[in-house]
């Protein structure tokens, strides 16, 4: 059996994994990247529309900073979010994203002068500031203040991912591409690497290693349809969960985005609706400014979702085979806007629809999009109960995301949290405390254990088909975890996902033995993870009895401060359970920079917390007394929640903008 | 979603497994029925859950934007992931792209020669000598520069360029469009500090450059419609004036 020995692990080639091994390598640690396909085919490329990083050049974006970031942020979040890790992620993303200027991405730049822009179905002109000339521009979207997301044309991701992936080559990052980890090798609660499956020639690996990085995004694939790629099926979570120590977070906070089209349930950018795009029901009528007279199109994406559910449910929606339908509008726009900055949606629509978005309308309906929740870690990226390992990205659950994300912050916080945790576990890799205590016969056990698993999948006779077990338990979180949630439903789907894991022990791999490159085979152990996944989710959603962001119950349609301000926590303790053990952990008003309030969306339904206004007074206060003296922005935020200690020295600088500190 | 008067459509797929000492390539056809909307993903998908779930295939965003399901569709190179069924025939031929290892059926290791091809060319701003202050404003970049950058960036490492190139059937070291435009992005970006004679020793031979015939095979099958070739004659006419200086 094969054995490596690494410093760093880190499962997972996309921007958070790629960006962990940069900074980890650069610190002078060795590290090995296991990734499922190569890092450039990653998810991360998919991201459309941009990277949120409050640099203020654009026009619209004047008197934008950290502090407007932060705030759209916890709003966003409906309070879900750890607000230190906001803080600390809102700081960072100017350094992120100029780092990544550095290294290649080409930021699409202000342009001097007048151009035309659509804002609410008008056209206006802007006037770009001379002194902006060249410095990287940023777009609308949903839930923010301030035009704050810098893109690269409609290929952010794309590019993004590109530089990344180059500057590791630059690094002589080991990448080890077309590997699997398929579970965490652990012992006394610290642990100790993986083992691997080789996808083209079946071989089990194990890697032993000081600090492991599971960075492996979300796991919208639990659900029929995903705009999330084909491999997000969320094996990083389960095999967190599966060592029984590691928990996970806010599991059933899963978002749906507006835009997938229909039917196949791509993503069309929220830049369509930034830029001034419209959504139309079936009398071409544009709704939203009834819904949510204020914010439009541009509420933040749970609430637009489920206005659009709304109407279609009122009979406003399009029939189609497929099931109903809206319309998203971006002829307005104009052919050369739509060439130039949203030419993938323009490829999407003729190579999916065989439509032209500069002419007809884009079929859309709301569709799982991104996963809050995620391995549960403190603000250093590790593991709450499972030392030495680490998580960042989608697969995490860092928490500055809370309920709710905002566009752009997703491949923000890949990036940030990236350059953050590198940093952490490059420290840790730097103490005693890292050095490897396990013995090679627990890792020739753990590598055992798996070897017997697959060999048992391979051998089952008469057993079940694992593709009916995934298309049912898809179907169910479709149908009875989506967008709208009511404890009848989701105990349905709970009985029913139950039983599917029970079912899952017999799964037999149909017609292909083989143990070398084998897709029956890896669909069958996948599987198997994905159900207790699929089972976190909508357990969570079960038990949580309230409305807080994205997680929406029919049956309580109060966000209740009161009694449900926490973090779900879900962990897996033995192998015979059917249900995960779940627990929660207080989000603590009392160290809240901006305590919980109204977001300013729809109507106020908050069962608010007695502590809420206790805390919003001594910030009220500390905040008065401090401008009385003069005090500066930064010199408030610190008397309020100081966050800066936390970060790495190198990241505590103040950041530079137009106008401010340069 | 089973109508009346759907075509049936008989795809044949080029079907080799290299893992098992038994096995030999062949073709082998299975029938599907055409639906509203079906894709070559929708297509394979189905055939493995439902005919032979050993079927070889790479998909990663199945939307024409990760590069990962390229393959020959009745002998061109293309991404299958965005190729409609109802822009085909009833008769359709599906083969792994050549040139690149064979993992198995449909299945390709690109990811193997392109990394090589990165490290190659060296495929990342080089500007050592520049001190990054994350703290500091980003350096400026002319709005049309950045959007000429980005057009050349926008490749995705399919290989579909790679299977549709003459050269490099006669030269395995040939670097391919992929490589040469790739070349032609960062001699564009003033970020990267290298010379034309440090690019000159990366491509200014038979392997690069000076290999090219001119066939336009690339550009043809290029799914992003890159300027491939454009690029190739301004780059040989560029590497021409390097070494005459």
């Amino acid at each position: 059996m094969k054995i490596i020995y690494t410093d760093s692990l880190i499962i997972g080639g996309g921007l958070a994994g790629l960006r962990v091994a940069t900074g980890v390598k650069e610190r002078g640690h060795d590290v090995i990247v296991l990734t499922l396909v190569p890092p450039k085919r990653s998810h991360s490329a998919a991201a459309q529309g941009g990277m949120q990083a409050s640099l203020a050049n654009s026009k619209m974006g004047e008197g934008d900073n950290e502090d407007v970031h932060f705030s759209d942020t916890i709003k966003g979040s409906d309070w879900g979010a750890d607000q230190e890790v906001a803080r600390m992620f809102t700081h960072c993303a100017p350094k992120a994203i100029r780092e990544l200027a550095q290294w290649g991405v080409p930021w699409t730049r202000v342009q001097r002068g007048d151009r035309q822009s659509v804002i609410n179905a008008k056209k206006v002109t802007i006037t770009e500031r001379d002194e902006a000339h060249g410095l990287i521009t940023a777009r609308d979207f949903g839930g923010t203040k301030k035009w704050r997301t810098c893109y690269t044309s409609d290929g952010t991701g794309h590019s993004m991912l590109y530089a990344m992936d180059n500057k590791a080559h630059e690094d002589k990052i080991e990448m080890h591409e077309r590997l699997e980890a398929i579970s965490l090798i652990h012992e006394n609660g610290r642990c100790y690497g993986a083992v691997a499956r080789n996808l083209m020639n079946g071989e089990l690996v194990a890697y032993v290693s000081k600090a492991t990085t599971i960075a492996t995004g979300g796991y919208g694939r639990i659900y029929s349809v995903s705009t999330n790629a084909v491999i997000c099926q969320g094996i990083g979570q389960a095999i967190a969960l599966e060592t029984g120590v590691a928990t996970l977070g806010n599991m059933e906070a899963i978002q749906f985005h507006p835009t997938a089209i229909v039917p196949v349930g791509i993503l069309t950018t929220e830049g369509c609706r930034g830029d001034g795009g419209l959504l139309l029901d079936k009398d071409g009528y544009r709704f939203m400014p009834d819904y949510e007279p204020e914010k439009k199109e541009l509420a933040s994406r749970d609430v637009v979702s489920r206005r659009m559910t709304e109407h279609i449910r009122k009979g406003k929606g399009v029939k189609s085979r497929y099931g109903d339908h809206l319309w998203l509008d971006i002829t307005i726009l104009g052919r050369a806007h739509i060439e130039k900055n949203l030419r993938e949606v323009k490829e999407i629509c003729e190579n999916f629809l065989g439509i032209d978005p500069a002419v007809d309308w884009i079929p859309v309906r709301p569709t799982q999009h991104y996963s809050m929740g995620g391995i549960r870690t403190k603000f250093t990226g590790e593991s709450q109960t499972l030392k030495g390992l680490y998580s960042c990205g989608e697969a995490a659950c860092w928490d500055m995301h809370g309920f709710n994300r905002l566009g752009g912050n997703s491949v923000s916080e890949t990036v940030v949290a990236g350059m953050l945790v590198g940093e952490y576990i490059s420290d840790y890799l730097d103490s005693d405390d890292s050095d490897i205590k396990i013995n090679t016969a627990v890792v020739e056990e753990a590598l055992k254990t798996e070897a017997d698993k697959l060999e048992a999948l391979l051998k089952k006779e008469n057993g079940e088909d694992a593709y009916i077990l995934r298309r049912r338990m898809e179907e169910i979180m479709m149908e009875k975890v989506g967008i709208f949630r009511n404890g009848d439903d989701l105990q349905d789907a709970v009985n029913e996902l139950s039983e599917l894991l029970k079912r899952s022990e017999n799964i037999e791999v149909f017609r292909s033995k083989s143990k070398a490159a084998n897709p029956a085979l890896v669909n069958a152990y996948r599987t198997q993870k994905m159900l207790k996944v699929a089972l976190c989710v909508a357990y969570g959603a079960l038990l949580r009895k309230e409305s807080r962001g994205a997680h929406s119950r029919e049956d309580y349609l109060e966000r209740d401060d009161e009694n449900w301000l926490k973090r779900t926590i879900t962990s897996w303790e033995s192998k015979e359970q059917v249900l995960p053990t779940v627990s929660y952990e207080d989000i603590d008003i009392s160290k809240m920079e901006i305590p919980p309030g109204f977001r300013g969306y729809g109507k106020d339904l908050t069962n608010t917390h007695p502590d809420s206004q206790e805390r919003q007074k001594i910030v009220d206060d500390i905040t008065e007394k401090l401008e009385a003296k003069g005090a500066s922005r930064f010199d408030i935020q610190n008397a309020l929640m100081p966050f800066i200690d936390k970060l790495p020295k190198k990241y505590q600088g103040i950041n530079e903008r137009l106008g401010e500190n340069v | 979603m089973s109508e009346e008067n759907n075509r049936i459509l008989k795809i044949s797929i080029l079907r080799f497994d290299p893992n098992d000492p038994e096995d030999f390539p062949h073709m082998q056809t299975f029938e599907v029925e055409e639906a509203d909307g079906m894709t070559l993903f929708i297509a394979l998908n189905e055939i493995r859950e439902h005919h032979d779930n050993s079927l070889k295939f790479d998909f990663v965003c199945r939307a024409g934007i990760c590069g990962s399901c390229s393959m020959l569709v009745n002998g061109t190179p293309t991404l299958a992931c965005k190729t409609l069924t109802s822009k085909l025939g009833v008769n359709i031929s599906l083969a792994p792209l050549p040139l690149f290892e064979l993992i198995g059926d449909l299945s390709i290791y690109t990811g193997k020669w392109m990394r090589y091809l990165n490290q190659h060319l060296e495929t990342w701003i080089h500007n050592k000598e520049k001190e990054l202050n994350v703290d500091k404003l980003e350096e400026r970049m002319e709005p049309e520069l950045a959007d000429e950058i980005y057009e050349l960036e926008r490749c995705i490492e399919c290989g579909c360029c790679v299977a549709g190139c003459g050269t490099i059937q006669m030269r395995q070291e040939f670097v391919g469009a992929v490589g040469l435009n790739k070349i032609a992005r960062y001699h564009l970006d003033p970020r990267d500090m290298r010379s034309d004679e440090e690019f000159y020793k990366l491509i200014g031979n038979e392997d690069g450059v000076f290999g090219c015939m001119t066939l336009l095979g690339c550009e043809d099958v290029c799914p992003k419609s890159l300027p491939l070739q454009t690029k190739i004659a301004y780059l040989r006419r560029m590497m021409i004036k390097t070494s005459m200086k």
